[in-house]
């Protein structure tokens, strides 16, 4: 048996490109603007590290920004009480991102399509959109305050 | 002229350049500031052609996108003219997702956006 490190208390930050393993992170956010990068510098270059193609990192970039970001300024409404909870999983054929706060939820259908005519100047309403555009399922719990996005990779092409 | 920390401002005849200096836009302290320089160049300085090049942009969240919505309002109550070039095709598709395309006039290169405000 070839000698291997011995185990750490996280060993999926031993991949290396090719390694089938998966990568997993659950943290806690601070409810501050600017706090999605704590997780996201470490959920890019994971998706680097499993292979992920660049405009799958843009999509899952951005469908995971837009969530960290309305679960701290909408949906915990930047309170320094509350966090946001955010757990992270991606492997070479799947990444899924959930982010719960703490806050009293939304209806996601109650948000109104930002491509009608008369919203296409609205300046907001865009996130959740994006999000289930660029994401293969995208799914929030009964109260609203926690989604599960999952992109799942395609096949390379020919 | 005012100071600018999120842009880089040139002109060419009329048509003033907008250059962005963060590859991603998405911080929202850094959002605000974006769109108080690029409202100033309007309100303030009373720019009429506008061109936004994107070159080196590499991200923008969808709060930099309602920065880019409300100044396009701005220029136009204005009676002036924005034209965007130079997008990568991963933001691209964020405009043509969000529809965005169809109220923002976007062009391949700078050259090409310049010669359009002709």
């Amino acid at each position: 048996m070839p000698h291997r490190k011995p185990p750490t208390d996280q060993p999926a930050q031993q991949s290396e490109p090719g390694d089938a393993a998966e990568w997993r992170r659950e943290l806690e956010l601070p409810s501050e603007r600017g706090a999605s990068r704590l997780i996201t510098e470490d959920l890019l270059e994971q998706l680097g590290v499993h292979g992920w193609s660049p405009s799958d990192i843009f999509a899952i970039h951005l469908a995971a920004e837009e969530a960290i970001v309305n679960a701290i300024v909408h949906g915990n409404k930047l309170d320094p009480g509350k966090v946001v909870r955010v757990a992270c999983v991606v492997s070479p054929t799947v990444a899924r991102i959930e982010v719960a706060d703490e806050g009293s939820g939304f209806d996601p259908s109650s948000v109104p399509d930002c491509r009608l005519e008369d919203r296409l100047d609205a300046p907001n309403g865009r996130g959740v959109m994006l999000m289930r555009t660029f994401m293969t399922r995208i799914e929030y719990n009964a109260s609203g305050n926690r989604v599960l996005m999952e992109k799942q990779r395609q096949p390379a092409e020919g | 002229m005012a100071t600018h920390r999120r842009i880089d401002v040139s002109k060419l005849g009329d048509v003033t350049i907008v250059r962005f200096l963060d590859k991603k836009i998405l911080d929202e302290a850094g959002i605000l500031e974006l769109g108080a320089e690029l409202f100033g160049l309007v309100e303030l300085e009373n720019r009429k052609s506008l061109l936004l090049n994107f070159a080196g942009v590499e991200f923008l969240s969808s709060a930099a996108l309602g920065k880019l919505i409300t100044l396009d309002r701005k220029v136009k109550s204005n009676k002036g003219r924005m034209k965007m070039s130079n997008i990568r095709p991963e933001i691209l598709e964020v405009f043509q997702i969000t529809k965005l395309n169809k109220i923002f006039d976007i062009r391949k290169d700078e050259a090409e956006a310049i010669s359009a405000f002709a």
